[in-house]
């Protein structure tokens, strides 16, 4: 349980610990998210965003991670930063884990509507920095940022 | 039109009613895997579904969706009706298949006011 790196200047913080295998409550965690910073005064389309993110990392943690583990979020005065971390198993291809429609989702997920190989393709896009770490054996670190828009109307719309 | 006047007309089941029957409803979306309809569905949308478990409750909620049609005949169970109370998401059943429900929307949205 360690609150470090992007988490330092943070003006509010939320820390989640997602279970492993946990269909039933999956998504809970990122709805909760959005409410709290759409309460904490963070615009519309920013927390749908996060929200987005968070909703992916969320379910990776679920489908994928053996143990589960945890995603937090971090409302900074210029940026939400979100981080989804687990123990593993580690991604061995980062780069084809991004390729669009590339999943090793389980049957019983695609059953579902998850799987689509989206997922982490959808956490950049909303992102306006991304980064991913994996090491098999190991685990998963992914980091994203999502920059607020200044009170002047945002010229920065959509990602990247 | 709004979303009341589209549960009227094109005869949907209210399982969880609207928190905002009068609120405007621009668009729709079909779409049964979750990761696309969070990268392409549009706020506001209503969203066309044969998914009918917790988790689209989830995906309404963070994508912004006006509410949850569950197409062709498929029953959500009671944890997904509860959370749509909680999350307040209308979720809205039809026996018809997505295409149909899409089609005759998508008329109803297109038609002069």
């Amino acid at each position: 349980m360690s609150q470090q790196g992007g988490l330092r200047y943070a003006e509010t913080r939320m820390k989640y610990a997602i279970r492993a295998g946990d269909v039933e409550h999956g998504g809970s965690a990122s709805a909760r998210i959005k409410g709290e910073l759409t309460a904490a005064g963070v615009d519309a389309h920013t927390a749908r965003r996060a929200g987005i993110v968070a909703f992916e990392g969320e379910m990776n943690l679920i489908v994928y991670s053996d143990d589960g583990g945890t995603l937090s979020v971090a409302v900074e005065p210029h940026a939400i930063y979100i981080e989804v971390e687990d123990d593993g198993p580690g991604i061995e291809d980062i780069e084809l884990a991004m390729t669009p429609g590339y999943s090793t989702a389980p049957e019983w997920a695609t059953d579902l509507g998850f799987g689509a190989g989206m997922g982490l393709i959808n956490m950049q896009k909303n992102s306006d920095h991304f980064e991913i770490h994996s090491h098999v054996g190991a685990g998963t670190k992914i980091q994203c940022w999502i920059h607020r828009p200044k009170s002047n109307p945002p010229s920065d719309e959509g990602g990247s | 039109m709004n979303l009341s006047q589209i549960v009227e007309r094109l005869s949907l089941e209210p399982i969880v009613e609207p928190n905002e029957p009068n609120a405007e409803v621009t668009g729709g979306f079909c779409g049964d895997l979750l990761s696309h309809v969070l990268a392409a569905a549009r706020s506001g949308d209503l969203w066309i579904t044969i998914q009918h478990h917790t988790n689209v409750v989830a995906v309404a909620q963070v994508a912004g969706l006006s509410a949850i049609i569950i197409a062709h005949g498929r029953r959500p169970d009671d944890a997904t009706v509860s959370r749509a109370r909680e999350g307040g998401i209308a979720l809205l059943a039809s026996p018809e298949p997505a295409f149909e429900i899409a089609g005759r929307l998508h008329q109803l949205l297109s038609a002069p006011a």
